[in-house]
């Protein structure tokens, strides 16, 4: 392993500041000065909420769609297959994360060791 | 582990009760959830060319999963920081109702705000949902120590998870880095399917993954977040409509 994969260099710290500290703690810190008087049930954190997890399925959508890395050695069909196959299980272990995150990662596992 | 009575000696100092938060990490099935999500992201980002540091220190000062995801994801595809920074902070904004609903439980009248700024940048999905199970169990004066004891846990756990997904990635087999890749998504999936309740959350969930794919056939650039507002705004409007009808 070498120093760049260590350590790295300081512009790639201050980009993971500025595009990712900064903007995420700074809700953590809103909450810790203004939370006295707010409702968590309100109609905008509703929205809010809705935004946020839908954001975060695109990004679970753009790991399987668009795969980095190692992922990409393995065919569309075998990563869609494991996301199916794990959510069906997942819901018919009445919502077992452990169930779900296992048969998907059998699934591709068996799956690219028969294709070969 | 059962946590010791309320009256117990064993809560007569902080440390002891750091001591109990501490050991709690070894309670809650959501550890081994957070290691695999950890190890992924370890994985993740030794595969889009980030350093081991880089990735331990968005573990310590982020200490948000999904952000940490949408970061690495976005500017290993060659988003722009601004870009970056504005789908990181939309994803963010959920933390803020969780540490307004989280701190009232921690808090004692003599309670001052610096005291609990571990506590606030500790909080997250996983010790929102493990606070309201285990802080009833705990005595109001000790409750602090105690969260502070259980992240402090947790976050030792991911910084773990981190470094040994990173090595994972860098020496294992292409098919074998790829399924430590593979349980980023997975995890993350079951584990918002499981705290989905209304009907709303399930239908940001399901829109947001089907539409990413649309999305990004626009090439914008910000495909995650015109996909994100668009499914979150239908869901908002299910939870809209199912409210004015109830």
């Amino acid at each position: 392993m070498s120093y760049a994969q260590l350590i790295g260099d300081w512009q790639a710290l201050v980009v993971l500041f500025v595009a990712g500290v900064v903007p995420n703690q700074i809700w953590r810190m809103l909450g810790l000065w203004f939370g006295g008087g707010i409702d968590e049930g309100s109609e905008l954190l509703v929205w809010v909420r809705a935004v946020a997890t839908a954001i975060l399925a695109g990004v679970i959508a753009q790991i399987v769609v668009q795969p980095p890395g190692a992922l990409a050695s393995v065919p569309d069909a075998l990563r869609y297959g494991a996301v199916a196959a794990g959510l069906v299980v997942f819901l018919l272990t009445r919502r077992s994360i452990f169930a779900g995150v296992v048969t998907g990662e059998v699934f591709m596992l068996a799956g690219k060791w028969w294709l070969g | 582990m059962a946590l010791p009575p309320l009256d117990s000696p064993q809560w007569n100092s902080r440390w002891l009760a750091f001591g109990w938060g501490l050991r709690s990490v070894t309670q809650t099935i959501l550890t081994l959830v957070l290691f695999a999500t950890y190890l992924g992201i370890g994985a993740l980002a030794h595969d889009t060319h980030f350093s081991l540091l880089w990735a331990l220190c968005s573990t310590l000062f982020v200490w948000a999963g999904p952000a940490q995801i949408i970061l690495i994801t976005t500017l290993g595809s060659g988003a722009t920081i601004i870009q970056s920074a504005i789908a990181v902070t939309v994803s963010a904004i959920r933390l803020f109702p969780m540490v307004v609903s989280v701190l009232p439980l921690m808090r004692t009248p003599t309670t001052k705000r610096r005291e609990l700024f571990f506590a606030a940048h500790l909080t997250a999905v996983t010790l929102w949902v493990e606070c309201h199970r285990f802080l009833p169990q705990v005595p109001r004066e000790r409750r602090i120590a105690f969260v502070n004891g259980l992240g402090f846990g947790l976050v030792s756990v991911c910084l773990t998870a981190n470094t040994v997904g990173y090595f994972l990635a860098a020496n294992l087999t292409q098919t074998l880095g790829a399924a430590i890749l593979m349980l980023t998504p997975l995890s993350f999936l079951f584990s918002t399917a499981r705290n989905s309740r209304e009907a709303a959350d399930v239908v940001a969930l399901a829109l947001g993954v089907l539409l990413y794919p649309l999305a990004a056939k626009m090439n914008s650039g910000l495909d995650i977040l015109v996909s994100g507002l668009v499914a979150g705004t239908i869901a908002y409007g299910v939870h809209w409509w199912r409210a004015v009808r109830a």
